[in-house]
């Protein structure tokens, strides 16, 4: 317990830091909302600086940052100029479905890499080996962006899949079970995408660690005693090969986090991606923040889960903490 | 041996690919902004090796191209009129290296017709040619931000190892900062707070410092393990006694060692860092029309109907991915080199 509390302390001081390290961007930044509204003829110079002072953007950095803290501990994460309200209400419903779009990508991932390293480390230099050694360097030499493109081009030539967003028009009128399925259907393709992209890095390490696994001693002194070759794969080399597995567990949020950037670009899923765009174009401050800082914490998230598992799934680290 | 061979040729190949991209003046028949409003989207021209006649040529003419009359990009061509490619022509003034000014080219043919290789974009410009300036921009950009990367990162990790202490604490803890941190979201952020509507020359450099300076913390981490584990052999400590300053030490005995490791992370960043400036520019964020780079060349993409219609559009990708390869084949490569060499 107490390492947890360590750690989730930890990830509390890198967050602030994250957040230091974002105002002192825009401390460095030329431009603002500010300046450019004011190149808008209609809006007068009073006005302008009326709304700086209103949004406290007159202020000295430290002022600023010490207000912003304060609406961050007010759950309000400070305040959107372009659309008038708490960064907040505005990072929720995205961030939901950012959760939704990479989590499903990380299971569909992991469902495929498993099995596909699993295999091919048991019988290497076998037949699915050499597929499956195949099939990462080709997904590993396809950038994401392409691999996103193609989805689209796929969905709009066969239409089997719809071509992005997250529901269908008319989603709104229809029941809750029909809601659902319609945003299942949106989901396919863009966690495909994501799924194939952080497809190599997994299957690679999986292929690695159990064929580290099964050079081990144990696992000869298995096989001599005759136990089924599937036994000694997913029985005994499996749970052993299982640690580096966990902690890449957490690492590989991260890389799925920024793929899904720009796939939800791409397929107008209503995420964190086309948000951040949108604030980005529109110098819209504290929105870009929210983003980020949401990103890294659930980033951190990730990495505090794998090292959670990683406790509860090896005694040795366990041990080692307690004396 | 024979992956001495092998690491040797990847190696040309991708250093002929940067080649090719430094003559893209020469080998582009075309200014990359040189418009032709009247043959948008214009599909691949087709090399004809016989004349309107019949006739076999072994060296290739091409028709000009006639719209459909009432249609929008669909085009016949010119059945009565078909002129010969010609070689090491005369056309627009182009810099080489930004030293020399000379207006031949490899290809070209003489007017009405016109040779697009690759087809034609929206404004009719030649899509081979915008493709060519495009890598000048796009592999160049990943080039220099990997340098900026390897060198700040080198630089920040040598100091840590070498000096430990409360330096090397603090650096480290900076380092967990930038490595929690997603880096698309980094660089995006980055990207926000720095203007907007900047010249091409500004967005490029702007683009370079921006990749290169969020990506130090990982080799910075790197070169620290090896400083730290380099600093305490026997031969440093000799170095030492007999008075070797620190930036002796660090010069002649510590960075030899991290030269593998940085070439390593060289040829895995540098395709990452070409994407990066792909990405960016494809959303916007990069470098601006009319300049070309892959990533604004790939960006008209994002409208649907161009997608499915025209395949040429997706050239960009196509190279995109060849220079992946390449950069993937030779981080291999080199990862086996140092791996023999440890043995």
């Amino acid at each position: 317990m107490r390492y947890l509390g360590q750690r989730i302390l930890q990830s509390l001081i890198l967050l602030v830091g994250v957040s230091v390290l974002s105002f002192g961007f825009i401390e460095l930044s030329p431009g603002n909302f500010f300046d450019e509204i004011r190149l808008n003829p209609r809006i007068s110079n009073e006005t302008v600086s009326k709304l700086r002072s209103q949004y406290g953007m007159d202020q000295p950095l430290p002022v600023r940052y010490a207000r912003w803290l304060g609406s961050v501990a007010k759950g309000e994460f400070g305040f959107s100029f372009a659309y008038n309200v708490p960064v907040a209400s505005l990072l929720w419903p995205r961030a939901r479905n950012t959760l939704l779009l990479t989590g499903s990508a990380m299971l569909l991932a992991w469902m495929l890499a498993l099995p596909l390293g699993i295999l091919s480390a048991g019988r290497r230099n076998g037949l699915i080996d050499h597929a499956t050694l195949l099939l990462t360097a080709v997904l590993l030499t396809i950038p994401d962006l392409l691999m996103a493109l193609g989805l689209l081009l796929f969905a709009l030539r066969t239409r089997l899949l719809p071509a992005g967003g997250m529901m269908s028009l008319d989603a709104e009128n229809l029941s809750a079970w029909k809601q659902t399925r319609s945003v299942a259907i949106h989901l396919v393709g863009p966690a495909l995408v994501l799924a194939l992209a952080s497809l190599p890095t997994l299957i690679r390490h999986t292929r690695a660690a159990m064929i580290e696994a099964l050079d081990s001693p144990f696992v000869r002194a298995a096989r001599a005693h005759g136990l089924s070759p599937y036994r000694i794969l997913f029985r005994h080399a499996f749970p052993v090969a299982l640690n580096p597995l966990i902690s890449l567990f957490g690492l590989s949020l991260g890389s799925l986090l920024s793929a899904s950037l720009l796939t939800e670009v791409l397929v107008n899923w209503p995420g964190l991606g086309p948000l951040m765009l949108e604030a980005i174009l529109g110098r819209d401050v504290y929105v870009v923040i929210g983003v980020v800082l949401f990103a890294s914490a659930f980033l951190m998230c990730g990495t505090l889960l794998g090292d959670v598992l990683l406790f509860a799934a090896d005694p040795r680290i366990r041990t080692e903490k307690l004396t | 041996m024979r992956n001495r061979k092998w690491l040797v040729a990847i190696l040309l190949c991708v250093v002929g690919v940067h080649v090719l991209a430094l003559c893209s003046g020469f080998l582009a028949p075309y200014d990359y902004a040189e418009q032709n409003r009247n043959l948008p989207y214009a599909p691949p021209s087709t090399l004809h090796f016989r004349d309107t006649q019949g006739v076999f040529h072994w060296r290739p003419c091409v028709s000009p191209l006639v719209e459909r009359p009432g249609t929008f990009g669909v085009y016949d061509e010119d059945a009565n009129n078909c002129l010969p490619v010609r070689f090491f022509v005369r056309g627009t003034e182009y810099t080489v290296l930004w030293l020399f000014q000379s207006n031949w080219h490899l290809v070209g043919v003489s007017q009405p017709a016109k040779i697009f290789l690759l087809g034609s974009d929206g404004y009719g410009r030649d899509q081979l040619s915008r493709l060519l300036y495009g890598s000048r921009l796009s592999l160049f950009a990943g080039l220099l931000a990997t340098a900026l990367t390897l060198g700040l990162g080198g630089l920040l990790g040598t100091i840590a190892g070498f000096y430990g202490g409360w330096v090397d604490a603090a650096l480290m803890r900076c380092v967990e900062l930038f490595l929690a941190l997603p880096w698309l979201y980094l660089l995006f952020a980055l990207r926000a707070f720095l203007p907007l509507h900047i010249s091409a020359t500004q967005a490029f450099l702007l683009l370079i410092t921006a990749i290169g300076v969020i990506g130090w913390a990982r080799p910075a981490r790197l070169i620290r393990g090896v400083i730290l584990s380099g600093k305490e052999r026997s031969y440093v400590m000799a170095a030492r006694m007999f008075g070797a300053s620190d930036l002796y030490l660090m010069r002649r005995h510590m960075a030899p060692y991290t030269y593998g490791i940085l070439l390593t992370q060289a040829a895995m960043l540098v395709p990452q860092y070409i994407l990066a400036e792909v990405t960016l520019s494809f959303l916007g964020l990069g470098v601006a029309e009319p300049t070309p780079s892959w990533g604004n060349m790939l960006s008209i993409l994002q409208q649907y109907d161009v997608l499915v219609s025209y395949w040429w559009m997706w050239a960009p990708g196509g190279a995109l991915i060849v220079v992946c390869f390449g950069y993937w084949l030779l981080a291999g490569a080199l990862q086996t080199r140092a791996e023999s060499i440890a043995h």
